[in-house]
């Protein structure tokens, strides 16, 4: 609307015809990048709205609106529906109940862990590239890129190839027995997650004036205490942002753990994913407006923490 | 000269201490990914270059029957597929975002970083919950259908979902920020006072877009379009939801050539294969765009 009204007077100036035929054409297109940018919003949010109607809708089988329920929500907890069995097997129900909460948990745990090396690792290396210039700088900082751009697939087969590899040599030189679970899934978690803390911090260390460590330093301070003291305070904020956005990446990711995951470590995603591929119930919307509230809470606050000066 | 040499050997002391704290900072992250990242990403390499054992397993003998086997047509199809479907989509992501993001440039200051927000959340839920949605929405019995039916557009449901539309739709649902957010980058920049220079020298507006508005937003467009092929070109996810026997894509070759015919070896060749084709559009994204209009 602004280059409209900006551009009104130009028109004015060039012969009358002309320009009310292109006054006309230019109103109709901005008019078109109104609606299309309106259609736009609605094709981001019209799916996600959707999940979130669907999941209180009583009915079973069809999309029509057959009225309101919480009973997806409550199958959750009670296990049915989450295998489409809705009161055949109270057994199996209890089964799919407990498998929920239990993947849930699995995912916390893993969530948590890979979050604290990974925000601890990356902080650290952030540091190091941010204040120091040495040899392979540059080769460390492909390395530290490569797992943000990677396809998620080659690195979730590459890592379960070198799990198997390992195992074996393990259980040939030392005669252990390996097998693949919440420390695999969790290793491969802190492999792509110090990348992104690293990137966040990084951002919050450029923005960062080198005067105040180096006053500190000058002052007597050493390394340890110019960190505690003067860095650290500074850059919290953009670690508290790469700890969560690497907590929600963790907490989200399918693809690696799919991989990497052994009998008994199913995180939520996973079981997702069985029930997406292998159930058609409504209690998969219910899951879903549930994760989607989680993540929307995570987000905010890491963007909240981020921007915090 | 003892204050010259107590100087310098203070100086010393120094950077032999600034030397051990960047070891220190450097050590566990490098290590970390050299010895899980790396070497994982190596072992896969050499891989790639050795035979199938008859029971799934490796044989260590150094061939180039893989790379070879890709050009099999049944293989070759998949690849040229993944790339019709990766182009497809960032054409339909960019002619999505052109307008949309050069919509929300044009607004007051404030609005702009709301509606930027706005773009950029939902984007955050899981992308197994966003791609499910598509699944609700296109299936036979799903809300599109039932609401043409009901309309009376159609008579008997539309079949969407396990098509490669359902993969297109999914990706282009699941990758349109990236677009979006350098394309807004580059068009919040922008100086609009030059589209008028162009209409007071006689351009009219397809003009004034094509010779002014186009050249200058190019790296916006370059780096929406890289940062939306690179993610479309190694999808797993979307085409094995989404999609169906005609719409298998490079991903769900590696997992079926990994999991079903247990043939690491082809497996890693293809894997390899992809991230090569990845790091061409990465090394071409570094290249072409400015460090300036880098959004990532």
């Amino acid at each position: 609307m602004t280059a409209l009204n900006q551009s009104q007077p130009l028109m004015v100036a060039s012969p009358a015809p002309a320009a009310r035929g292109q006054g006309a054409r230019r109103s109709l297109g901005q008019w078109l990048i109104i609606t299309e940018a309106v259609l736009a919003f609605l094709f981001i949010y019209i799916p996600i709205l959707i999940l979130i109607v669907y999941s209180f809708n009583a009915s079973r089988f069809s999309s029509n609106w057959e009225g309101f329920t919480l009973s997806w929500y409550r199958s959750l907890l009670q296990g049915g529906g989450v295998l489409g069995l809705g009161g055949v097997d109270e057994a199996a129900q209890r089964f799919a109940a407990q498998g929920i909460l239990h993947s849930l948990r699995n995912s916390l745990i893993i969530a948590t862990i890979a979050t604290v090396i990974a925000t601890t690792l990356g902080t650290m290396i952030a540091l190091a590239m941010q204040r120091y210039r040495f040899k392979l700088r540059q080769v460390v900082d492909i390395m530290l890129y490569l797992p943000i751009i990677i396809p998620e697939i080659t690195m979730g087969i590459s890592l379960v190839i070198f799990f198997n590899l390992l195992f074996r040599l393990l259980s040939q030189v030392l005669g252990i027995t390996a097998v693949l679970g919440f420390p695999t899934i969790i290793i491969s978690h802190v492999a792509f997650n110090i990348s992104f803390v690293a990137v966040v911090v990084r951002a919050r260390l450029a923005g960062m004036d080198p005067a105040l460590e180096e006053a500190a330093q000058d002052a007597g301070a050493n390394d340890w205490q110019v960190f505690w003291r003067i860095v650290f305070p500074l850059i919290m904020p953009g670690v508290l942002g790469g700890a969560l956005m690497a907590f929600t990446l963790s907490l989200d990711d399918f693809v690696i753990t799919f991989y990497t995951a052994g009998i008994g470590s199913t995180t939520l995603p996973l079981f997702v994913y069985g029930m997406i591929k292998f159930t058609v119930t409504p209690a998969i919307n219910a899951i879903s407006t549930l994760m989607m509230i989680g993540s929307m809470v995570l987000v905010t606050l890491s963007l909240v923490l981020q921007r915090q000066q | 000269m003892d204050m010259i040499v107590q100087a310098h050997e203070a100086a010393r002391q120094r950077q032999r201490q600034q030397q051990r704290t960047l070891h220190f900072l450097l050590a566990p992250a490098t290590i970390w990914l050299l010895v899980f990242f790396m070497l994982p990403l190596l072992i896969m390499l050499v891989i790639s270059f050795m035979k199938r054992g008859t029971y799934g397993g490796v044989v260590p003998e150094f061939n180039l029957a893989n790379y070879a086997q890709l050009l099999n047509a049944d293989y070759f199809i998949i690849f040229q597929r993944t790339m019709v479907l990766a182009v497809a989509t960032t054409v339909l992501c960019l002619v999505i975002a052109y307008p949309m993001a050069y919509w929300i440039a044009r607004q007051p200051p404030r609005l702009r970083s709301v509606l930027v927000m706005l773009v950029i959340i939902p984007f955050w839920t899981n992308f197994l919950v966003r791609t499910y949605a598509w699944m609700v929405l296109l299936r036979n019995e799903g809300v599109i259908n039932t609401l043409l039916l009901s309309l009376g557009l159609i008579d008997e449901p539309l079949t969407m979902l396990f098509t490669p539309f359902a993969v297109i739709v999914g990706l282009v649902y699941g990758e349109l920020p990236f677009m979006v957010l350098p394309l807004y980058a580059n068009l919040e920049k922008f100086d609009y006072s030059l589209m008028e220079a162009a209409h007071d020298a006689g351009a009219n507006n397809f003009w004034a877009f094509v010779r002014v508005m186009l050249p200058l937003t190019l790296p916006g467009i370059v780096a929406g379009c890289i940062l939306v092929f690179i993610p479309s070109i190694g999808a797993f996810v979307t085409p094995d939801i989404l999609g169906g026997s005609k719409s298998v894509m490079i991903g769900n070759l590696i997992d079926r050539q990994f999991k079903a015919a247990r043939d690491w070896p082809f497996a890693s060749t293809i894997s390899i294969t992809l991230m090569v084709i990845v790091s061409l559009a990465v090394a071409l994204y570094f290249r072409l765009v400015g460090e300036s209009d880098r959004t990532i």
